[in-house]
């Protein structure tokens, strides 16, 4: 059998083999290395949940820690990506964006058009997100669709151990700033993942389960809930085809509209809050490319409009849970018509 | 008397097959099989297959469903004569466990090895037995696992490699071409301490194995080519070019369809495992340098009919006659071999046609 890893380790090891492979990559961030507090020994922390851990014993200051000033050392990096670096930016959790767009969305996403091509910025921020970790609504958000808004960042969130492997070491080789979310939910989370390197494309989304009545199109930790919902759904002889779209901007549309052209029904599932959600837009984009070939009303399940809670009972009614998950399918295959 | 009660059970094809699930019955209870038989359809999520009987007698029970998934080994059907009571095939049935292996035959028959050698580091499997060994070697773009429904089926000890550039093996080669994996080959074989063995060569791996032999006479006690590259001037540029140049599934299903007879057998898995061996680092480069080694516009650079046709060990040419990608009739181009057709069978014809083909390989050996 192939090796299994953890997402956690996948992380650590495309890191690890891109410094190996281009001198230009480095790595900066809150704590990835050692971090004020840590126990007197640098590479003490890794990053707060121990990404980065064991890869300044190897790269030594091609990793630095950096004041907590988000503005201030995410503009250091982008500034380094325009002048020939690649670097590798640790944004801790999405939820800090808010102290640094700025350079995000003004600056580094807008180089390349502005310039006239002349200009590029191969920047990777990597950050946390999700719920579920009961780390409060300041540390818990999705986000996604902020930055799919923004034309000029490219977004990633793998579901698994390869999908982040390789879409980490496609975001470092890419010449355009790419925001790479990983699901704090999902670090444990274990799949087979080859030793060597290798670059998974973007845009190419992922068909994780296949059937024929009704597709299930989602991301991140909610990829897992759906594929638990569609065995739920194929017991009672309901298939699903799941799609876990991968990459986010851009995003595979094609694989989306060839399925629901097959099934006719389409449930989106996003973890983040639904007004202007990755949800909402593939479902727009299907209801205007494939409205004919749509059986029932096209379903998002996501979670509420509110912040995440920090009671762990009402964090858990937060994230799709796989009930709330099978019974949409039900629901567009016309059983439960009333919410579950 | 349960000697006399003979069991049909879920077959394990390659590596990583842990379930299957019957998709068809091909006979009926009360219905005489006879080994070799097609007695039911068998699909993992890698790929769909008849499975054949391994040995002959009456259907009593048929104790699989279709539609069910089933693990490796478990119990799908009891053949026994006539004269063995109900009860007692109940009892059979009810008593029946899945066979736990030994400790290192599981092993050994689930895990990929490594060897290091000149060629540079070489993935292979190694299943131990009596007699003379088999070596399979792959086409281009394949790997070890192309073999899922051979290897099994062979009684004495079996290896099958990944060809430098492919599946799990180094992708780096100093000059891409058939040399070079040859030499790949013969270090292997050095490695292994074959000192001679039955080789079975797929497509490139076919052309692989006639230079081996030409060079290394005293490795090889017999040659096995199925769809060989090397005995004629065609190719399909579409397949070589589509199969290069191909990123996404999209692509590169329509490109694997032309090697089969049946296009369905292309399933999604399969398409996800080869994007997965074609985004390793080294392996476009691996590709694209044997292309334009060998297969250039369409044409083949090498022909090895004539240094062929000289040798003196047995050789038997295998061909699928709806292969899509080497015409099957470059078959006749040995004097010296004797030619099998197969008819419902494309370029794969080791897995489209396994049963056919493992007896060939047999009866290779046994010659």
């Amino acid at each position: 059998m192939a090796r299994k890893i953890s997402i956690r380790q996948a992380i650590n090891e495309a890191i690890d083999q891109e410094m190996q492979r281009d001198p230009t990559v480095i790595v900066m961030g809150e704590d990835i290395v050692g971090g004020t507090g840590a126990p007197g020994e640098a590479d003490a922390w890794g990053g707060v949940l121990g990404v980065t851990k064991g890869l300044y014993a190897k790269h030594g200051n091609r990793l630095m820690d950096t004041p907590l000033s988000e503005s201030a050392y995410i503009g250091a990096a982008i500034g380094a990506a325009t002048c020939g670096l690649r670097p590798i930016a640790e944004l801790m959790f999405i939820d800090f964006m808010g102290v640094c767009l700025d350079q995000i969305f003004n600056q580094a996403a807008k180089f390349r058009y502005m310039f006239g091509g002349k200009a590029q910025t191969p920047i990777v921020i990597r950050a946390m997100c999700g719920a579920g970790f009961r780390a409060a609504a300041q540390h818990s958000q999705m986000l996604t669709s902020t930055f799919t808004h923004i034309p000029g960042l490219k977004v990633v969130c793998p579901s698994n151990a390869y999908d982040a492997k390789g879409l980490l070491i496609q975001s470092i080789r890419d010449n355009d700033p790419v925001i790479f979310l990983e699901h704090k939910n999902l670090y444990g989370h274990e799949s087979e993942v080859p030793e060597e390197s290798y670059a998974i494309p973007f845009a190419e989304a992922n068909i994780v389960r296949e059937g024929k009545h009704a597709t299930i199109v989602t991301y991140g930790q909610t990829v897992h809930r759906s594929v638990e919902a569609a065995s739920l759904l194929a017991r009672e002889g309901v298939e699903c085809d799941v799609i876990d779209l991968r990459t986010l901007s851009p995003i595979d549309m094609d694989t989306v509209l060839e399925s629901v052209e097959n099934t006719g029904r389409l449930i989106c599932v996003d973890e983040a809050n639904p007004r202007c959600s990755i949800a909402a837009d593939v479902s727009a984009t299907v209801a205007q490319e494939a409205f004919e070939a749509l059986k029932a009303p096209i379903r998002m399940v996501t979670a509420p409009h509110t912040p995440v809670p920090f009671s762990p009972a009402l964090e858990d009614l937060y994230v799709p849970s796989v009930d709330a998950i099978a019974g949409a399918v039900r629901r567009t295959m016309g059983g439960e018509r009333r919410a579950a | 008397m349960p000697e006399k009660i003979t069991p049909i059970v879920m077959p394990k094809w390659g590596l990583t097959m842990t379930e299957g699930t019957l998709s068809a019955w091909h006979v009926a209870e009360g219905q005489t099989i006879s080994p070799g038989q097609e007695i039911m359809d068998v699909e993992t999520d890698k790929i769909a297959n008849a499975v054949e009987a391994a040995d002959g007698g009456l259907l009593r029970r048929r104790v699989a469903q279709v539609g069910q998934v089933y693990p490796v080994k478990s119990l799908l059907g009891v053949m026994a004569p006539v004269d063995v009571p109900d009860a007692e095939i109940d009892s059979y049935i009810s008593d029946f466990k899945v066979p736990v292996s030994a400790e290192g035959e599981e092993e050994e028959a689930t895990s990929y090895r490594f060897v290091e050698t000149p060629s540079g580091r070489l993935r292979y499997i190694q299943r131990s037995g009596e007699g003379a060994a088999v070596l399979f070697i792959h086409g281009f773009g394949g790997d070890l696992n192309n073999w899922l429904f051979n290897i099994d089926a062979l009684s004495g000890p079996v290896f099958a490699l990944d060809l430098p550039g492919h599946g799990g093996s180094a992708k780096a080669m100093a000059n891409p071409g058939l040399e070079a994996l040859a030499a790949a080959v013969v270090s292997f074989m050095d490695a292994q301490k074959l000192s001679a063995a039955h080789l079975v060569g797929h497509s490139m791996g076919g052309a692989v194995a006639g230079l081996v032999a030409l060079q290394e006479p005293r490795l090889v006690r017999s040659l096995t080519l199925i769809s060989p590259a090397g005995l004629g001037p065609e190719i399909n540029a579409r397949y070589i070019d589509g199969f290069v140049a191909s990123e996404s599934r999209r692509d590169l299903k329509p490109v694997l369809q032309y090697l089969f007879a049946d296009a369905d057998l292309v399933s999604r898995s399969m398409v996800e495992d080869l994007l997965k061996y074609k985004r390793l680092d080294g392996v476009q480069q691996a590709l694209r340098g044997l292309a334009a080694a060998l297969f250039k516009d369409g044409r083949q650079a090498l022909n090895l009919v004539e240094d062929l046709a000289r040798l003196k060990l047995p050789i038997q040419v295998v061909w699928g006659v709806k292969d899509a990608i080497i015409p099957a009739a470059h078959a006749k181009a040995l004097p010296n071999a004797r030619v099998e057709i197969i008819d419902a069978a494309g370029h794969m014809a080791q897995m489209e046609a396994a049963g056919r083909v493992n007896d060939l390989i047999k009866a290779q050996i046994a010659r």
